[in-house]
């Protein structure tokens, strides 16, 4: 009797212990949070340059990453905040890296584009489109050949996976049985381009067929249902079993870039995804299932604004690079 | 990991330039259990110049690894694999195929540290055959290292001999940061002298092959030993060439040159790639700011490859590049005043 209730419950709720699931929706909150924080210091002039946000596509950041440890890595993309939330990194150097500073994940010097936290497994967001998938597959090569246990899983667009990179990857990591799961979060334009104009497959997912491995289509607005297909993947590639792609279907709220002007979605169109909140639906998962009230859900909220707001007073009051420091890293400093 | 070290090199031999690099690599990958191959067919088929040779049958394939034809996937599995702990050293069969992997190695090979702020580093090293004289035509014969001198983060190299080959690849394999190895294919099967075991040959640093006081001939790869054996008809001549083998291109040693020239007052800089924008025109630049500039009694000389792709034609083909005679008579014109 028992043991047919609990496999109805949802992946997550059997997996999971609930300070884990609370910890996940934290993280999501705090990827939202840190992403309008983002946005509104962009607006007040405090941040330069440009971002790519991925406000809405929590669930898929944070899903993917629930089966990782931080000897696991990931490669990121340019919509890469909540991958690097989502895999550990603290919110204040994030927001001093965008602001320019000293401070930041790299030291002022890559900006939101090559947002990283190696301590955490974060090799990196990119800003080459698919530039991180074969960099994956180095790491992954890595990891057998040292054998290390430790796993990578890669992010990368629906974008990416038209590019000869994605290809030539996939094929190396099958031939070599390589613990490595693509994740490719699919929100359905590589800018303006819709997958539909652009991909010849219906679902990206397909294209595990032409790489023999198992390739599978998952609601990316669905934490249990993301953190499911990442969890089987993720102990396939740790078993030696080799790759697994995961196609997350996802949306992002707002236009690919500062500059976008969304003349190629509709209104209607984007307000039918935000119905369906990746957010909003986690919390009503865990309200359900008796995990968080909407008192536990509202402390949360509280706990997460004081963060964002504590980590923009870091940014803001830490120190600029010094000019004089420019070729700083371009190489390694060798003693004499 | 590592096996124990023999820094003492004992017996030398007269290997090949081929043989020198084939050693090399053997000894890193006894020394270094981190060091992997990876390339076209350098597995059982021992490389297109049979560089890896029977590498495979020593370390096994999972050390010496065959990839499909997937240039810039291979060479982005090795940036991965440098920033997680493996020191892989990537063959790409003809340098111009290094065009398919441009992304991994501009972008992310030579950005990742500066990028991440110094959290990594990409222990890398790419391995190059280059240039023309064999008969390959435009697509098989390029000399490209200039292209990869003009990006911060890397460092370029250029052998001209067995002994520089294995010790530069050696300095390569201990070096932090990506380090890209040109080798001229009509160097392959010339021999030298190289000694056994663990030796380094100082990234950076030029080789003053010869000495004289008339001119400074700074030379690369190939061209090395064309302005060598011209320098020995203009001594018959009366005419004492200094010959530089610039050995890294990235970054350049500036100390040798401009001394050089401080000396000889006139310089000719040889090398095969094309001449506009090259390392011709670095090394020119480098010495017209220099204090080198007020002891220059001639215009600089620049002898490089032709405006035009690399033809098939044997003739066309030896046009395409500066030969002996063409070294031998700008040099003799230059300290004659006959330009």
């Amino acid at each position: 009797m028992l043991e047919t209730a609990t496999a109805n419950l949802p992946f997550a709720v059997r997996q999971y212990s609930a300070e884990q699931l609370r910890e996940a929706l934290r993280k999501m909150l705090l990827i939202r949070r840190f992403e309008e924080g983002a946005e509104d210091s962009y607006t007040r002039g405090l941040i330069h340059g440009t971002m790519h946000l991925s406000i809405g596509q929590e669930a898929s950041a944070v899903g993917a990453c629930m089966p990782l440890t931080d000897a696991d890595k990931i490669t990121s993309t340019h919509r890469g905040h909540g991958h690097c939330i989502a895999k550990g990194a603290e919110v204040a150097r994030m927001f001093a890296e965008f602001f320019g500073k000293e401070t930041g994940y790299c030291r002022g010097r890559g900006g939101s584009m090559h947002i990283a936290d190696v301590t955490k497994g974060n090799l990196g967001a990119n800003g080459i489109v698919a530039g991180g998938i074969p960099i994956a597959v180095g790491a992954a090569l890595s990891a057998k050949r040292l054998k290390t246990g430790s796993v990578v899983l890669c992010f990368f667009g629906d974008g990416a996976g038209n590019e000869g990179a994605f290809h030539e990857s996939l094929n190396m990591a099958a031939i070599w049985d390589l613990p490595v799961v693509f994740f490719c979060e699919n929100n359905k334009y590589a800018m303006s381009t819709a997958t539909e104009r652009s991909t010849a497959v219906h679902n990206i997912a397909e294209r595990a067929a032409a790489y023999a491995m198992p390739g599978i289509t998952v609601d990316g607005n669905d934490f249990s249902a993301v953190a499911e297909a990442s969890h089987v993947a993720v102990e396939r590639a740790r078993a030696g079993q080799g790759p697994s792609l995961i196609e997350s279907v996802t949306y992002r709220w707002r236009g690919h870039s500062k500059s976008d002007r969304n003349r190629y979605r509709s209104k209607e169109e984007i307000e039918s995804w935000v119905a369906r909140d990746p957010i909003g639906r986690f919390a009503e998962l865990l309200r359900e299932q008796a995990i968080l009230d909407a008192e536990g859900f509202k402390a949360l909220e509280d706990a997460v604004e004081r963060e964002i707001a504590a980590a923009i007073d870091f940014a803001k009051t830490s120190p600029a690079p010094d000019p004089l420091a420019l070729t700083r890293d371009v190489y390694t400093e060798r003693p004499a | 990991m590592s096996m124990p070290l023999r820094e003492t090199p004992t017996e030398v031999r007269e290997l090949s330039y081929a043989e020198a690099i084939r050693d090399g690599l053997a000894v890193a990958m006894e020394r270094d259990e981190r060091v992997i191959l990876m390339g076209e067919d350098i597995g059982v088929y021992g490389g297109a110049f049979q560089v890896s040779g029977d590498l495979v049958q020593r370390f096994g394939e999972d050390r010496v690894v065959d990839t499909p034809i997937s240039e810039l996937g291979g060479a982005g599995i090795a940036v991965g694999a440098a920033l997680t702990g493996l020191r892989p050293v990537y063959e790409f069969q003809f340098s111009d195929f290094a065009t398919l992997a441009m992304e991994q190695i501009v972008n992310q090979a030579a950005k990742l540290r500066f990028m991440l702020g110094g959290a990594v580093s990409v222990p890398l090293v790419m391995r190059f055959p280059a240039g023309s004289g064999t008969g390959a035509a435009a697509q098989h014969s390029q000399s490209l290292e200039a292209w990869f001198g003009h990006v911060p983060g890397l460092k370029v190299c250029q052998a001209a001999t067995p002994y520089d080959a294995k010790g530069l690849l050696l300095a390569a394999l201990e070096d932090p940061d990506p380090v890209m190895l040109f080798e001229h294919k009509l160097l392959y099967k010339t021999k030298g002298p190289v000694p056994e075991g663990h030796y380094t040959v100082p990234i950076g640093q030029a080789h003053l092959c010869r000495r004289g006081g008339d001119v400074t001939i700074v030379a690369t790869a190939v061209m090395v030993h064309r302005a060598l054996a011209a320098a020995d008809k203009l001594a018959e001549e009366g005419i004492e060439a200094e010959v530089i083998d610039l050995r890294t291109i990235r970054p350049l040693d500036r100390k040798t040159v401009v001394e050089s020239v401080a000396k000889t007052s006139r310089l000719m800089v040889v090398y095969e790639g094309v001449k506009t924008l090259g390392i011709g025109a670095e090394v020119s630049a480098m010495i017209a700011e220099s204090e080198a500039f007020d002891y220059l009694d001639a215009p600089i000389v620049r002898l490089g490859g032709a405006e035009a792709p690399i033809p098939y034609n044997p003739d066309l083909e030896k046009a395409a590049v500066p030969q002996e005679p063409d070294i031998l008579e700008a040099a003799r014109s230059l300290v004659r005043g006959r330009l």
